[in-house]
């Protein structure tokens, strides 16, 4: 058995009374892609920005690395190695790729009170950022402006910026959001060469990504876990198909 | 040396102001709430109520013509601006709204000397309001006991609009959380409209009532925005009963501190540096108390956003 | 973002500075002298709004309380008979500083309509607090009974040399804040206008960041302050009034917001609008703020950015 890098327990978060995360129990492994799928509206978002700090939780406990890390804001958990994106592409529109990335690794080695030496110039900065490009297959548009780039492109920058940020786990909110065929089938590459070098926790509406990535998957519904196993013993789950009854995600 | 006459006295000054500040707040959270619209020129409506009222009652002679004339020009006013001038601005980012309503009060201000020159008007009263009425042995002026009553009518009938109407939950439901009302497929532009027009009243309506009190002149406008700036940040933005309670401190603490801070100062300071201390302190009072809020309740008294 | 339209302009309006004295001399207009020393201090002013407000997207609607307090702190120096330069100007640097340590404080924990309100207010509030200090003028303001003193190294007693220290100044600035934008701090204060949200979830505790920002700007705000004392030969409240902070907003927005530069041509800008427009007429006001809803509504990238769009489309 792995060790357990993510262990959530009895978590809850409502909203005005309804629950959006109903005492959720999880463990991810190290090095596994660990996947939550789950109808429209099961609170994976909920579930996500709880992991990463941008919602407090209103009960239960997150242990990352066996650190309780339940209180901790959210830049104190990116900083513990916990990265994730965002369903909203989410780059910074005026910026170049290499600059998004190089922002990332800045965040992570520390130094961000220089004032007066020029950051674009700075190799401590550009050397990993362009490394993390690399690893997304980006290096050749380091010097496009994010808002220029195609969507799947941004994506793609999106994982490069959480990777440069040298994570423990990445949290990847529907990375395969509005892709075309094409541009999935390169994110699911990027996502299996990941795989054992960072543990991912991985939403997707994708079935086809999720069940030939991850090594387990958990299904939400209503904010409720209601099975958890590998992609095999979720797909003969008769609750899980009567979940997702006339969701044509699910056959796909 | 401490009258307790005076206290009460001044106290009744501050009603009088609390109210005057809840008339321009009340329009203007609603504004800001619903929008999320920066309106600087709130103050200048404020500013053409009083002049407008003014005018005519030196025209007429009749005060009470020159509050009911005032109130419809200035919510015609009020109207067109929010359609003609304000829509397209709802949205760009704040920074355009504030240049623009910026430019606005530019223009109305030099409007304003141009039509009625650099010096201010005095606004006579009418015979029927002069006077005083005695409580306990303290002259009670006629004329604030009207402002208050009057200030105290309007704020039950907003209260009930708000409360009890139809439309006053969609002003709610506007202020709390737009895009639901919108997505509900009502036409929130003409809410806004409406409230913008509402506003407008209310903010002629105080500008003519303060006509007798005050001066009337160029900058009256601005000077009273800031402080209904502090009411609706103390208040919470979009908030009726925030905009009362925020409206009923300001009032009353302002006018107490600038009337006894000096006198407290001097129980435990040397006269000379209380007389200097008491006025600088006083005038930065409600600043102060609005940080205070700020900084247990960064959303104000009665947040009206949740979630 | 058109570079080299930018640098020609910036040259050209340098060296336009540079030689004012010069024309001011040959043509016994002394006005020129002084339109232009206040022009460019209102630049350092716009420059230093324009760190937080073009590159940090934060409004502030209350900078001139900054420039005010810096005025205040060289003007009461020089009032209790402390005339040394050497001690008044970094006293002024160093009093902006804390002011804006603690409204950065209070007014960076809210966001959006509420941050320009609390700026707004907390500098109307310096504003009274100038009006009600009779030690110091009140209303009246009062004036400086010497310039600052920088002994034997430099005598700004003159008004032409006072010129040249303020042009330095001017340049000076420019220079650091170009340095600052693209530094590592800088990068992360970009980020942050952009979006907040995304650094803090990779790692950017973005607060602190902002409000370094913000005492930077109050700093650099304040030393213009000390220079406006200076020029004027007197400090009033009105330095500080909101209208005062409004026309500062004016200024980065005609010239361009988040252009480094864009502040310099729109000082420039508002203060020739200011003097044309008020040779045409007395109310020029009434020309000037339906002027101001047409540059919202029409004309947003501000007077560098109609350049730099121009070069685009040619180019």
């Amino acid at each position: 058995m792995a060790e357990i890098v993510l262990q959530v327990s009895d978590l809850c978060k409502s909203f005005g009374g309804v629950l959006a995360t109903d005492h959720l129990d999880l463990g991810v492994e190290r090095g596994s892609i660990h996947a939550v799928i789950g109808p429209n509206g099961a609170g994976k978002t909920t579930l996500i920005n709880q992991l990463s700090g941008l919602l407090t939780s209103d009960g239960g406990k997150i242990q990352f690395n066996r650190n309780d890390i339940t209180k901790l804001s959210a830049p104190i958990r990116a900083k513990m190695g916990l990265a994730r994106t965002f369903q909203i592409t989410s780059v910074f529109g005026e910026f170049t790729a290499l600059e998004n990335v190089s922002l990332a690794v800045q965040a992570h080695d520390g130094h961000s009170f220089k004032l007066w030496h020029d950051a674009r110039r700075d190799k401590a900065l550009t050397g990993p950022a362009l490394e993390a490009l690399t690893i997304v297959g980006l290096e050749k548009r380091q010097s496009i402006k994010a808002s220029l780039m195609s969507h799947g492109e941004r994506r793609q920058l999106e994982i490069a910026m959480a990777l440069a940020t040298k994570p423990k786990m990445l949290l990847l909110d529907e990375p395969m959001a509005g892709m075309g065929p094409e541009e999935s089938n390169r994110m699911v590459s990027i996502l299996s060469e990941l795989k054992g070098t960072v543990t991912i926790l991985l939403i997707e509406h994708d079935m086809g990504a999720v069940f030939s990535l991850a090594d387990k998957i958990t299904v939400l519904v209503y904010g409720g876990e209601i099975a958890t196993g590998t992609p095999d013993q979720i797909r003969a789950n008769p609750e899980v198909r009567s979940a997702y009854l006339g969701d044509e995600d699910f056959e796909s | 040396m401490f009258d307790p006459n005076l206290l009460f006295e001044q106290f009744f000054n501050g009603l009088q102001l609390g109210l005057l500040l809840f008339l321009l707040a009340a329009g203007l959270t609603l504004v800001f709430g619903i929008m999320d619209m920066m309106n600087l020129a709130h103050g200048s409506l404020y500013m053409l109520g009083a002049y407008v009222a003014a005018q005519i009652t030196l025209w007429t002679g009749s005060f009470v013509l020159g509050v009911a004339v005032s109130l419809p020009v200035i919510l015609l006013l009020g109207v067109c601006l929010e359609a003609g001038l304000l829509r397209p601005l709802y949205a760009r980012g704040h920074l355009d709204q504030v240049l623009a309503t910026f430019g606005m009060i530019l223009f109305f201000n030099e409007f304003v000397r141009l039509v009625w020159g650099p010096e201010g008007i005095e606004v006579p009263l009418p015979d029927f309001l002069k006077g005083n009425i005695v409580i306990f042995d303290i002259p009670l002026p006629n004329y604030r006991l009207v402002v208050i009553g009057v200030g105290l009518i309007v704020a039950l009938m907003m209260y009930l609009l708000v409360t009890r109407t139809r439309t006053g939950m969609l002003i709610r439901a506007g202020a709390s959380n737009r895009d639901m009302v919108q997505a509900l497929g009502i036409d929130i532009n003409r809410v806004f409209t409406l409230v913008f027009g509402i506003g407008a009243a209310l903010a002629a309506l105080a500008g003519a009532l303060a006509g007798p009190i005050l001066a009337v002149t160029i900058g009256m406008g601005e000077n009273i925005l800031i402080q209904v700036l502090v009411v609706i940040v103390i208040g919470g933005i979009g908030s009726i009963r925030g905009a009362f309670v925020g409206a009923m401190l300001i009032g009353i603490i302002d006018i107490l501190g600038r009337s006894f801070l000096d006198t407290f100062f001097k129980l435990f300071l040397p006269v000379n540096a209380a007389e200097t201390a008491g006025p600088a302190v006083a005038s930065m009072l409600i600043y102060i108390l609005m940080a205070a809020v700020l900084f247990f309740k960064p959303q104000g008294l009665f947040p009206a956003k949740t979630g | 973002m058109g570079n080299r339209a930018q640098i020609l302009i910036v040259g050209t309006i340098f060296l336009g500075l540079a030689l004012v004295p010069l024309f001011a001399e040959l043509t016994q207009t002394p006005f020129y002298l002084d339109l232009a020393r206040r022009m460019m201090i209102l630049a350092i002013g716009a420059l230093s709004l324009n760190l937080i407000m073009g590159y940090g997207g934060l409004i502030s609607f209350g900078h001139a309380a900054y420039i005010g307090i810096g005025a205040y702190t060289v003007g009461i120096c020089a009032e209790h008979e402390l005339v040394s330069g050497f001690i008044q100007w970094p006293l002024a640097i160093l009093v902006s500083g804390v002011f804006a340590i603690i409204f950065g404080l209070i007014s960076l924990r809210t966001r959006g309509v509420y941050f320009i309100m609390i700026t707004l207010a907390l500098a109307q509030m310096m504003y009274f607090l100038g009006v009600s200090l009779d030690r110091y003028g009140g209303d009246d303001g009062l004036p400086l009974i010497e310039r600052s003193n920088f002994g034997a190294l430099v005598d700004i007693s003159n008004n032409v040399t006072l010129y040249f220290i303020v042009l330095g100044a001017l340049v000076l600035s420019l220079f650091f804040c170009k340095r600052l934008i693209n530094s590592r701090f800088g990068m992360v204060l970009q980020g942050t206008r952009s979006n907040e949200t995304r650094m803090k979830t990779i790692g950017f505790p973005t607060l602190r960041y902002q409000l370094t920002a913000f005492v930077i700007a109050g700093m650099m705000a304040g030393f213009a302050g000390a220079l406006l004392a200076n020029h004027t030969d007197f400090i009033n409240p009105d330095m500080m009034h909101w209208t005062r902070s409004g026309d500062l907003i004016i200024m980065v927005l005609l010239g361009g917001m988040g252009s480094l530069a864009g502040p310099v041509v729109g000082a420039l800008a508002f203060i020739l609008l200011e003097e044309l427009l008020s040779g045409v007429t007395e109310y020029w006001q009434l020309i000037f703020g339906p002027f101001l809803i047409l540059v919202v509504l029409f004309a947003r990238g501000g007077l560098l950015g109609f350049f730099a769009d121009k070069e685009q489309r040619d180019g």
